[in-house]
């Protein structure tokens, strides 16, 4: 028998450092530019904030506040960032995170007190997220419909839990953690663990196999399956991980309210898809970036909150949000273009 | 008198994609009230310029005259205005409406300015479906429900609709069967007495003698022949033109007696229904197979098939007697079994990707730990595998899709590479490839063959299959009629071999 063809069997193929070609720079200048950019946004929002209520915007409380209510959605939009660069779309979250929060709160479940709280919501997660998976990865229903399905049945679930009632949370330790005097260096716990998210996240996708599947099937499926990769599974993957995502936002949604409802969660599909799109994930799959996800949550939250402080009601947002959807797609079209 | 202009007449038409040159100065005339064939293999341009004509693609250069007058087709509808209508072979019909629906889109008949007079519009559509020899095609009916034939004829009447100078048909008689294909050939016959123009594609000679007038062979992006007599020039000559070679490759010497070594891969009764017969096939390291046949010879199926990527109906496929899970392409990747398929950008590549990532895709776990991609070895493996190959240019950080065709290819053939994989299932390699930088391909292969690889070779092109493999498969209709050492064959013979029992031959 012979050898198989292996071909790195001498060092001319290793690179020292000196070695990074320019194109090499350029191409990590170009993503630079983006992320830049939406830093940008951000720096002018935080400009007019401050200008327009210095008092109140650039407060350490509502700081404080700003982050801790972007992270409840963050958590959310950095598992939406793996579904769409895989080329699929979840709806559900915003239904997930509702059932997740009103299960993690149940009187049986407050029983077990800060562990059964946290466990059930990322079980709950964890389990829609697979009906989503095995439904488009093995039935092959398409990711659109699937988890539409999995909205509808996920809140009519949360609605038949609470008969529409709020949950309170009694469990002293969770409660806890919303509280100031549980901020770490002045950071909220629950900004702590976004922050967390946001760095697994990345190093997910940026620095694994997993991340370079997702990639791969998201930018051509069929080539992927012709490469060896097993791309029902990796679908299956994924939708778990948006799964469990909800899970832990459902968690920080309880601690942040004290309480669960059926209604928790409403319209955060369309807030995590908006800001996976601005941050520069593709929709139709292949490229993804956690970091201007992330990017993409604090602008709108930002956004949210100077509009509040300057009594400018929420319809005004909602007009605004769009703009800036539409202005950032339109900005990457341009850069694709030229790229 | 001076002679007439012809109705169309194209000249020196170039049109490129990235990566490719699909058109290099094609000329082509059309005389009113003649049946003009256009041969070429696939990919030799003919979708291209027929789209051209179409005003669907814009050429890069080139000029297109009408009745004498220099046009500019700059859409469609400028096509269509000017009389020139398309039937494309994958129809472009809508399935969800009805057959008047579809045979008018986009010109209803309307009172007021936009209601569509329903009744109008079924009225003209019999008419029509009448004078192509369907009149019991029910203008009401959805136009999904009807077969493929029917079909066909759906779209002939939507190009009756309008005032129509020039008609493109390309591949019309695929779909249909023999009762159908003589309905065809007698509209056309009723069309070009009308003096209309007819633009035929086909493969299939026979009918280019039976309904043609002149031919023009398209290879490579060019026309290397034009006009010639339909019905007297001889097959041989025709076939010659499309599959021959045009300039002279340089293959590589063959290495002096037969492989040795026991097989790597072995294929027992490999069959899939209404695509290829039984086969059976051994593929020893060291060794280059190649399967010559014309299209719709079961090239591809049986490649992919193999591979995996399509299920067999029977049989079974051995790599160093290990027996691969039918249907299973990891299975066959993880056995050793790599697939440079014919469509490059659909099937292989990560077109947003950079080279490395496109090359490391299939061998990840060799450059993780715990999922951990070791992106410092993963390049440099790559970068290795880019100078092997020689591939241009030598930086694998560059995206994968500002790669010419031919580098596009090593880029595949880099990712099989590093997979340490034991047989390479190369299906039409050069497709796409500027022919300067075939022989370059052919010699990487070779090397790799002499390194230990077995090759399994597709291509249309019968130089390159016998330049290149060591032993020959012939196929016809999906069954191999010949095996031969290529030393044995030449390109007279492969062809015999390929068209035996066409009437023409």
């Amino acid at each position: 028998m012979t050898q198989p063809v292996s071909p790195p069997r001498d060092t001319a193929g290793k690179i020292g450092p000196a070695g990074r070609p320019a194109t090499w720079r350029s191409l990590s200048a170009r993503a630079d530019v983006r992320t830049l950019s939406l830093l940008g946004v951000l720096a002018a929002l935080v400009v007019i904030g401050g200008v327009t209520k210095p008092d109140e915007f650039l407060d350490t409380r509502n700081l404080q506040l700003v982050l801790t209510q972007a992270s409840v959605i963050g958590v959310v939009t950095v598992g939406m960032t793996f579904v769409i660069t895989s080329g699929g779309i979840d709806l559900s979250v915003g239904a997930i995170v509702a059932l997740a929060s009103v299960w993690a709160t149940t009187v049986a479940t407050q029983e077990y007190g800060f562990a059964g709280i946290l466990f059930t919501a990322m079980v709950v997660g964890l389990g829609c997220g697979l009906v989503n998976g095995v439904l488009i990865a093995y039935g092959g229903m398409v990711p659109f419909i699937a988890t539409l399905a999995m909205l509808a049945s996920a809140r009519g679930l949360a609605l038949q839990i609470t008969d529409g009632k709020t949950q309170i949370v009694t469990i002293d330790s969770v409660l806890r953690l919303g509280e100031r005097d549980s901020y770490v260096l002045g950071v909220p716990p629950l900004v702590i663990v976004f922050a967390i998210v946001t760095i697994v996240g990345w190093l997910l996708l940026n620095r694994t196999t997993f991340g370079r599947r997702t990639v791969a099937v998201g930018g051509n499926s069929e080539a992927a399956r012709l490469a060896g990769i097993d791309v029902r599974r990796q679908r299956l993957y994924l939708y778990l991980l948006s799964g469990l995502c909800c899970g832990i936002a459902a968690f920080l949604l309880i601690v942040l309210s004290g309480s669960g409802q059926n209604t928790n969660g409403n319209l955060y599909e369309l807030d995590a898809i908006a800001a996976a799109i601005i941050g520069g994930t593709l929709l139709s799959g292949g490229r993804g970036t956690v970091t201007g996800s992330v990017l993409g949550v604090l602008i709108f939250t930002t956004i949210t909150n100077i509009f509040a402080l300057n009594n400018l009601q929420s319809d005004v947002q909602q007009i605004a949000k769009g703009a800036i959807i539409v202005a950032a797609v339109l900005v990457q079209r341009r850069t694709a273009r030229t790229a | 008198m001076a002679p007439e202009p012809p109705l169309l007449s194209m000249s020196g038409i170039t049109k490129s994609f990235p990566g490719v040159r699909a058109l290099d100065g094609v000329d082509l005339d059309v005389q009113a009230g003649e049946v003009h064939c256009l041969l070429g293999q696939n990919g030799a341009g003919k979708s291209t310029l027929i789209k051209v004509l179409a005003g669907a693609h814009q050429p890069d250069d080139g000029t297109i005259r009408w009745r004498g007058e220099p046009v500019t087709l700059r859409s469609p509808i400028a096509a269509m205005r000017l009389g020139i209508a398309t039937i494309y072979q994958e129809l472009d019909l809508v399935e969800h409406l009805s057959v008047a629906e579809n045979v008018h889109l986009g010109h209803e008949p309307t009172a007021a300015g936009f209601v569509v007079r329903g009744k109008a519009a079924r009225t003209s559509t019999g008419g029509l479906l009448k004078r192509l020899g369907h009149p019991e095609i029910d203008p009401t009916r959805l136009v999904g429900e009807l077969s493929a034939a029917q079909q066909q004829i759906v779209s002939m009447a939507r190009a009756l609709s309008h005032d129509v100078r020039l008609i493109v048909m390309d591949e019309p008689s695929a779909a249909l069967d023999p009762d159908e294909v003589d309905n065809l050939f007698r509209i056309v016959g009723d069309l070009t007495a009308d003096g209309v123009a007819v633009v035929y594609i086909s493969h299939r000679l026979e009918e280019i003698r039976r309904i043609g007038d002149r031919v023009t062979v398209l290879k490579d992006g060019r026309a290397v022949a034009g006009g010639l007599p339909a019905k007297t020039t001889p097959t041989r000559d025709v076939v010659a033109l499309m599959t021959g070679r045009d300039v002279e490759y340089v293959f590589p010497e063959r290495p002096v007696g037969e492989p040795e070594a026991a097989p790597v891969l072995q294929v027992r009764g490999l069959a899939r229904d209404g695509e290829f017969a039984p086969l059976d096939l051994d593929l020893r390291p060291g060794e280059i197979v190649g399967l010559a046949g014309l299209v719709g010879s079961g090239r591809s199926e049986i490649l992919e098939t193999i591979y995996g990527a399509r299920r067999p109906t029977a049989g079974r496929v051995t790599v160093e007697g290990r027996t691969l899970r039918p249907g299973s392409v990891r299975s066959a990747v993880r056995a050793g079994l790599g697939l440079a398929p014919e469509e490059r950008k659909a099937q292989a590549l990560l077109m947003l990707e950079s080279v490395t990532r496109n090359v490391s895709v299939s061998s990840l776990s060799r450059f993780s730990r715990a999922g951990w991609v070791d992106r410092r070895a993963e390049r440099a493996a790559a970068r290795a595998a880019v100078r092997e190959l020689s591939l241009r240019p030598d930086n694998p950080d560059v995206p994968v899709r500002t790669l010419s065709g031919g580098n596009q290819q090593k880029a595949v053939l880099a990712r099989w590479l590093l997979r340490g994989c034991r047989v390479l299932l190369l299906d039409e390699p050069t497709r796409g490839v500027d022919v300067g930088a075939r022989a370059e391909l052919y010699a990487v292969v070779r090397r790799l063959a002499d390194e230990g690889l077995a090759v399994l070779l597709v291509s249309s092109e019968v130089p390159e299959v016998l330049g290149l493999a060591d032993r020959v498969l012939v196929l016809r209709e999906g069954r191999v009629v010949h095996t031969a050492p290529a030393r044995e064959l030449d390109e007279h013979r492969v062809l015999d071999l390929v068209m035996e029992g066409s009437p023409a031959s």
